[in-house]
């Protein structure tokens, strides 16, 4: 059996993402692949972009000569602040995280379960150092929390896509939809439903592909 | 008259005891660096250093950890390669990781008189291990503690001499949060002004939290 389709690499993935951002909402983009999606959010339309730090519209990377070193995103790169953002302190910003108030949340992540369960801050419950950062805030808090990641993994080609997740968890039923280089499924009661696939994939290639079953609307 | 302008970093970091727990604000800028080395320059040891991150293996966090006058880390993130981390791997460094928000709330609540409060970050994680939870409203909760300095160690870009900050952009970020959460807030400023060329709408930490200031231009 030949396959022909194109898996979608890491921009293609913020692209397909940024389409279904609408104006008007309020929005953190965690750092990996989400981080892109802002590049393609055209900045007539107007979405709010939150960065943890206390940054309320953070905007494009200025060029090299415009750089202000009192203005970071939260992965410390520097950014431009758009007409009409402000910024708070850390309790506030996390206060914005943690309390309800974005409308959209999107992270990487290592695994996604059927269930919505989000494994994305360690690789084994031994490492000797944890690196939790603010992944567990932003997983509880955000009205909606989408993830971006590769369907398999790199190296041994193992689903991310799983009945259950394998590495220690960031949260617990909190993914509603998840974005990978060959579709969009949405996490419902009865586990993924698949809503896009990239052109050229089958069902079956695709199931071949997830550990935990997927559901077809 | 209330001044609270000291004229050096000496004078600005004295009285600092052994065991003493400290507040160091900062989120890639935002730091009280020149604060900071005065921290490794006098002798107070067995400390406890909150902060964001344990930093890279240089400036001034690893300057201070280097020293080793720290004896405990608490922060959301920790390089392993970092020095924070090596110390960490050969014992020489206790380290505790909590999740950004809560290390923020926390400190919060200890400015507010909060005395405990329950939240889902982290409640179905292995940092729950052991600890306390509980549901409320229908969402499983993690019991956390209130972080208190000793000192604090503030960055401002505008104090007048009754202690009313100003913060740049987001080097705002933990300074005022922090600032309410010790028993000795210490503010290095970049510019010293007169009391009432800040705006009052436009102070973004009121100098009711703050004890000390030195002024370090640029």
């Amino acid at each position: 059996m030949s396959e022909t389709f194109a898996p979608l690499d890491r921009a293609g993935i913020a692209e397909r993402i940024a389409r279904d951002i609408p104006e008007g909402w309020f929005v953190n983009l965690g750092i990996g692949i989400p981080t892109g999606v802002a590049d393609f959010v055209p900045l007539d339309r107007e979405v709010i972009f939150h960065s943890e730090n206390g940054v309320i519209g953070a905007g494009p990377a200025p060029a090299p000569e415009d750089v202000n070193p009192f203005l970071v995103n939260a992965g410390t790169q520097p950014i431009t602040l758009r007409t009409g953002g402000a910024f708070v302190h850390h309790a506030d910003s996390f206060a914005i995280a943690r309390g309800g108030h974005l409308d959209l949340c999107v992270l990487g992540a290592f695994e996604v379960s059927e269930s919505g369960d989000l494994a994305n801050w360690a690789r084994s419950p031994n490492e000797p150092i944890k690196q939790v950062g603010g992944a567990m805030d932003l997983a509880i808090g955000a009205k909606r929390l989408w993830v971006a990641m590769e369907h398999v993994t790199k190296g041994h080609g193992g689903s991310r896509i799983r009945k259950l997740c394998s590495y220690p968890l960031t949260a617990k039923g909190v993914v509603k939809r998840v974005y990978t280089d060959l579709a969009v499924l949405e996490v419902t009661e009865h586990g993924f439903t698949v809503l896009d696939m990239v052109p050229g994939l089958t069902r079956d290639a695709l199931q071949a592909r997830s550990e935990a079953e997927l559901h077809w609307q | 008259m209330i001044d609270k302008f000291v004229p050096d970093v000496a004078a600005a970091m004295a009285g600092i005891r052994d065991g003493s727990t400290v507040l160091i604000a900062g989120f890639a800028n935002g730091m009280a660096e020149t604060l900071m080395q005065g921290l490794v320059d006098q002798d107070a040891r067995d400390l406890t250093i909150v902060l964001n991150a344990g930093g890279r293996d240089d400036g001034p966090i690893a300057d201070l950890l280097a020293s080793g006058r720290v004896r405990k880390l608490i922060c959301s993130f920790v390089r392993a390669a970092s020095v924070a981390g090596t110390l960490f791997q050969k014992g020489e460094l206790e380290l505790e990781i909590v999740p950004q928000g809560t290390l923020a709330e926390r400190i919060r609540a200890a400015g507010a008189g909060v005395q405990a409060f329950y939240t889902p970050t982290g409640a179905d994680t292995l940092l729950a291990e052991g600890r306390e939870t509980r549901v409320i409203n229908g969402r499983n909760c993690l019991l956390e503690y209130p972080l208190r300095g000793d000192v604090a160690l503030i960055d401002a870009w505008e104090a007048d001499r009754w202690g009313n900050l100003t913060h740049r952009e987001s080097a705002r970020n933990y300074n005022p949060v922090m600032a309410m959460a010790a028993d000795l807030t210490i503010v290095q400023a970049r510019h010293r002004v007169e009391l009432g060329d800040i705006a009052p709408q436009n102070v973004h930490t009121p100098g009711v939290f703050v004890h000390r200031v030195v002024h370090i231009p640029a």
